[in-house]
């Protein structure tokens, strides 16, 4: 079968990012950007399924700019087949994403759609419940295990107060939580195979979808700082300052 | 304006998250309905009709909804909220599978884990693991939000005398399952809702060692977390993970044990009111988001810390 995999470019997960000074959004200018994390989980998802002989071909998909290609590539490195990059310079909502990827999905015909639960830039954690409604499909979100039986998929999920096991049918959406694999490094060799491999550029208007969002944002602002704390020298010391400065035991 | 909250339940019991979301609701001004979807949980209908402030109840009992399946959820929030402004879910599991399915059914951008509400229309939120804060209004129809829990004081679970309608509709969209699931048991408080939470990070060094933060949470009346590291290293279930990838806990006592502070653990506790660091490292980020620091070995410390208090 055909998996289709959604990996976003984001600022890298180690940069401790700041707010502009005219709040009109974060400085990502110079900053190291990656493959969001979760992305890579779903790509790892996707390379073991191909390994078991589940999936027969997997297209890596990425909707952002120009640069975001070197996402895609690495993508291939690690085993996806072929890569389509949907152009947009602009910052959209992960409506306008699923709508996009909607568009894809139509288009490839995929069995599984796998994507990471949420970006570390936005947190927004919505683009793949958002495909699953716009495509019917079922989706399997917050995955720590996935299994291809036949024609459905079991998927065991993280939930708040443990594990959730849910069977969908195919095709399906299933959206990967950090638990769900160990993602491997791409090789040299690979990383240089990769860039033989296929890399397809959209725009959005080629996929006849509108972006028009119904969200604006206002401002960006740095949250509050902590006041400076102390150190203590004690544990009587610290459970002295609990107990009669903090009062909070 | 009408705003329809959804309740956070397992068909027994309604969940303490639907307050603050009432709270979140309450803000924004205008009616407020919760809508409880599942089976057999009348009893939950009853104790969400008595949440102040809350004006109508709508009891969707079905057994398509027994296991909150977003497949089947989703399709009949769509329906009943799109006579309302306003459509509110707890960020929890529950609400973070279902809304965002909602929203698009509705063909509206969803806000995700809202912090404040600054009017109908503008509300704030976290981003980049909460090192920077959004303003966002949206502009509309309905606007399909889910609160965090900690960035609202719970309104009172009694005081209220709505009245609870049967809703009828039933949707089944046959796509999806439940196979079963595994819940990690607790005597301690849920975490997300605890007063003092204390958590273990990799410098426990293995699960048994946590038995020492158990003894200082059970003298505290405190739940116990745990750091990222400690989860993938299989000290504890992944359950008790607190973080950007986990859960978000703003207690009145954060005590952090053997926990660095990397960004993603910080983006879960630090709204707590006061947090403490125990840690031998004294270069560990940690010491530089706590009003109380104490360079010392975890293993002398807690046992000591757990006689004094």
């Amino acid at each position: 079968m055909k998996v289709l995999v959604a990996v976003k470019r984001v600022v890298d997960y180690n940069v401790k990012v700041r707010v502009k000074a005219d709040n009109s959004g974060v400085d990502l200018a110079n900053v190291k950007m990656s493959m969001n994390p979760f992305c890579e989980i779903a790509v790892e998802e996707a390379v073991r399924l191909k390994e078991k002989g589940v999936a027969t071909e997997i297209v890596v998909v990425s909707i952002g700019p120009t640069t975001a290609q070197e996402q895609l590539r690495t993508a291939l490195a690690l085993g996806a087949d072929r890569a389509i990059l949907v152009e947009s310079a602009e910052d959209l909502t992960s409506l306008a994403v699923a709508k996009l990827l909607k568009a894809v999905v139509d288009k490839e015909q995929p069995q599984l759609v796998i994507l990471g639960k949420q970006a570390i830039d936005s947190d927004n954690n919505q683009t793949g419940q958002m495909l699953a409604a716009l495509t019917g499909y079922g989706q399997g979100t917050f995955a720590s295990k996935v299994e291809v039986n036949g024609d459905s998929v079991a998927v065991t999920r993280e939930i708040d107060g443990g594990a959730q096991t849910v069977s969908l049918k195919l095709p399906a959406i299933v959206t990967t939580d950090l638990r769900l694999n160990e993602p491997r490094y791409a090789s040299l060799p690979n990383i240089m195979k990769a860039k033989k491999k296929p890399l397809e550029s959209v725009t959005p208007d080629a996929l006849g979808v509108s972006t028009a969002s119904t969200n604006k944002t206002v401002k960006v602002e740095a949250p509050a700082a902590r006041s400076a704390g102390i150190k203590v020298k004690s544990v009587a010391e610290l459970v002295e300052k609990l107990k009669n400065e903090a009062k909070v035991i | 304006m009408t705003i329809l909250v959804i309740a956070e339940h397992d068909n027994k019991a309604l969940a303490p998250a639907t307050l603050n979301t009432v709270a979140a609701a309450a803000k924004i001004g205008g009616d407020i309905h919760v809508l409880v979807a599942g089976q057999g949980a009348g009893a939950v209908a009853e104790a969400a009709a008595k949440i102040a402030g809350v004006s109508k109840v709508l009891n969707a009992d079905n057994a398509a909804y027994a296991h909150q399946l977003p497949e089947n959820v989703a399709p009949l929030v769509a329906e009943l909220g799109a006579g309302y402004s306003h459509i509110l879910a707890a960020a929890t599991s529950n609400g973070k599978n279902i809304l965002p399915r909602v929203a698009a059914q509705l063909d509206v951008d969803q806000i995700s884990e809202i912090i404040s509400v600054e009017s109908a229309d503008t509300f704030k939120r976290p981003i980049y693991a909460g090192n920077a804060i959004a303003t966002v209004q949206s502009t509309a129809a309905i606007k399909v939000i889910t609160v965090r829990a900690t960035g609202f004081d719970p309104v009172a679970a009694e005081g209220g005398s709505a009245a609870v309608e049967a809703v009828a509709a039933a949707h089944d969209a046959g796509t999806s399952s439940f196979v079963g699931e595994e819940l990690a048991k607790s005597d301690r408080p849920e975490l997300t809702a605890a007063k003092i939470v204390v958590s273990g990070g990799r410098g426990m060094q293995n699960g048994d060692n946590f038995k020492h933060l158990y003894a200082l949470a059970d003298k505290l009346g405190a739940a116990v977390g745990a750091s990222r590291a400690a989860v993938d290293a299989g000290f504890v279930p992944n359950d008790m993970q607190v973080g950007q990838t986990g859960k978000i806990v703003a207690p009145q006592l954060y005590i952090a044990v053997g926990i660095s502070g990397a960004i993603q653990h910080l983006a879960g506790m630090k709204d707590s009111k006061v947090i403490v660091a125990i840690n031998k490292d004294e270069e560990a980020p940690i010491f530089q988001v706590a009003d109380y620091g104490l360079v010392a070995d975890l293993f002398e410390a807690v046992p000591e810390l757990e006689k004094l208090v």
